[in-house]
């Protein structure tokens, strides 16, 4: 699959997300998404796209694989996991000023740090399970003036820059559909992707050894971004109640159809 | 007026997406809708009369071979000539799998910043010609209700499916429609599309995200062929089929029915959940729903602390009854 002496660099995005399983929650004050509530993981569909990648190294052990994190201090915890899972270092960027940034700013900072990656792949999941926006990958591509290969759920990749490609099985709205692109480029894939594999104690002991680069926005050439999406307001949304609750006691068939039918529900 | 520009999407086979609808209403409810779409040919008569009942007063077709062979770049360029010919207020666009990726490329191109996922566009203040504009958004299935708007540029919002209607006038004949032609030049990169394949045969059964009646299948069922259980309700009651992920994982139904966190936020009227636990994923892509029911032999089960409705017992005999009970009532 790989071809033998052109070793493929792969950078492969990841957050930290509050987790799932747990209420999440916004700060009262800004709106912002409040990271404290719950237990923050590396989001699952980031762990999945570096799955993707430590396969290609598994074909080919010449290949590269970085992980890229922008956050606070905890995400040096989803680097190391990275790290142990089998990547072989991290860069962290590391900066006060960046506390709520917008897709926009954070898309032009993970762009500025990538340029001086030369990667051949960037992969990312489709869409974080915080913000669900699923805009970030895209436009790190026009930034970097990459084609985006977005919403894979099969990849294959093929050599290195220059004579390589991406290709692989896109879900769209109005069917499914099967796309390529030459190499470098942008790549993100949907969660029908591998599941990632565990760290094992080996990973877990190698990874501290692992650098880790922290840059901080002075040593990035960020792309100006004037306009900006502001929160203007926010509510929680009254917890749902729970209603009726009847045993099944033989009537419950019958005693639901009435429900439906006396509130003109069928 | 100001310009509105609204993406129009087409599919492989060249028909309107049917996204555009409320696109373009609410594109009329905030100044005078443009029409943009990127094509491979200029589009035919029907078409352009189409979006003229849908409420566009311009089509701005950019027409170039790259269309429907490349990925997103040739929507991404259209709209960014449309922004330069029209000098929009806002750009709206669905948040399709497509639609966010071309909205989000734009963004950047043109310097403008992005609000996803909107359920809602409103002028601020109302009615106010070059008022500002601002989205609202339901974040974390539901939980929340948000509002946002966009400062020192240009705002491009994506709109949820489903979550906005049309214009009111629909159907009626249309005054003209003026159509304005640009040449793609392919000028953003995208991914060859090498081959194009349709969703799993269309049913006569509602779509999944704008359905009034969602019958959702879990675990609980058991099987691939229990799952028919599920099927016949949603049939009886021309609802649309939904699943949970443990349903999809264990292959008692395509992952297209998968409702929830990863899977497709849904807010029907009715939504019956049929052996399906509730797990917090789960709830976060139905718990908007105007009434839930729902039936799972364990009464410990979370669903039950979101249902209207709930039956502790077993999915096989409550759901035959009730549809039993159902067809009685019909005759």
């Amino acid at each position: 699959m790989i071809m033998k002496g052109q070793s493929m660099k792969i950078v492969v995005l990841i957050k930290q997300v509050p987790d799932t399983a747990e209420e999440r929650t916004l700060v009262p004050a800004t709106g912002w998404l409040d990271r404290d509530a719950a237990d923050n993981v590396v989001d699952e569909i980031n762990e999945r796209a570096l799955e993707v990648a430590l396969r290609v190294k598994d074909a080919d052990k010449s290949t590269e694989v970085v992980v890229l994190a922008m956050g606070p201090d905890e995400a040096t915890k989803a680097i190391r996991k990275a790290l142990s899972m089998g990547a072989d270092s991290g860069i962290h960027v590391l900066d006060g000023g960046l506390a709520g940034s917008d897709a926009a700013r954070t898309a032009a900072v993970l762009a500025a740090a990538l340029r001086g990656t030369s990667a051949d792949v960037i992969l990312a999941g489709n869409e974080s399970t915080d913000g669900r926006g699923g805009v970030v990958p895209a436009m790190i591509a026009e930034h970097l003036g990459l084609p985006l290969v977005g919403g894979l759920n099969a990849v294959e990749l093929v050599g290195a820059a220059g004579s390589g490609k991406v290709s692989g099985e896109r879900s769209g709205d109005s069917g499914s559909l099967q796309v390529t692109a030459a190499l470098p480029a942008v790549v993100t894939v949907t969660e029908r992707t591998a599941e990632a594999r565990f760290p094992n104690f080996k990973g877990i002991l190698t990874a501290k050894r692992k650098p880790v680069a922290t840059l901080t926005l002075a040593d990035l050439d960020v792309a100006v971004t004037v306009a900006h999406a502001v929160v203007v307001s926010h509510s929680e949304r009254p917890a749902r109640e729970a209603g009726r609750k009847i045993e099944g006691d033989g009537t419950a068939g019958t005693q639901l159809a009435s429900y439906l039918i006396e509130n003109h529900l069928v | 007026m100001v310009n509105i520009l609204a993406l129009i999407e087409l599919t492989h086979a060249g028909e309107i997406a049917p996204s555009a609808r409320g696109l373009l209403g609410a594109a009329a409810s905030l100044g005078t809708p443009v029409a943009v779409v990127a094509a491979n040919a200029e589009v035919d008569a029907v078409t352009s009369a189409r979006l003229g009942q849908l409420g566009a007063a311009v089509v701005y077709q950019g027409v170039g071979p790259a269309a429907g062979a490349v990925l997103t770049g040739p929507a991404v360029e259209a709209l960014e000539a449309g922004v330069a010919a029209y000098q929009p207020a806002v750009v709206l666009v669905s948040n399709s799998v497509d639609g966010r990726e071309v909205a989000a490329r734009l963004s950047v191109r043109v310097g403008g910043a992005l609000l996803v996922d909107a359920v809602s566009v409103r002028l601020d203040p109302a009615g106010m010609e070059n008022g500002r504009i601002v989205a609202g958004h339901s974040i974390f299935g539901g939980a929340y209700d948000v509002e946002s708007t966009v400062e020192g540029g240009l705002p491009i919002i994506t709109i949820r499916q489903g979550a906005l209607d049309g214009v009111s006038n629909d159907n009626e004949t249309s005054g003209a429609v003026e159509l304005v032609t640009t040449a793609l030049t392919g000028s953003v990169p995208g991914a060859t599309i090498t081959a194009v394949s349709d969703a799993p045969a269309t049913t006569s059964r509602p779509e999944l995200r704008t359905a009034k009646t969602v019958v959702s299948g879990g675990r609980g069922l058991g099987s691939k062929e229990n799952f028919v259980l599920v099927e016949q309700l949603a049939d009886a009651l021309g609802a649309a089929i939904g699943a949970s992920r443990a349903a999809v994982d264990a292959g008692y139904v395509d992952q297209h029915a998968q409702v929830g966190q990863t899977g497709v936020s849904v807010s029907p009227q009715l939504y019956i959940a049929l052996g399906i636990s509730g797990a917090i994923q789960h709830r976060a892509g139905m718990q908007t729903a105007k009434t839930i029911v729902a039936i799972n032999k364990d009464g410990d089960s979370p669903i039950f602390e979101v249902a209207d409705f709930g039956i502790v017992g077993d999915v096989f005999t409550v759901v035959p009854q009730l549809m039993e009970a159902l067809a009685a009532r019909a005759d």
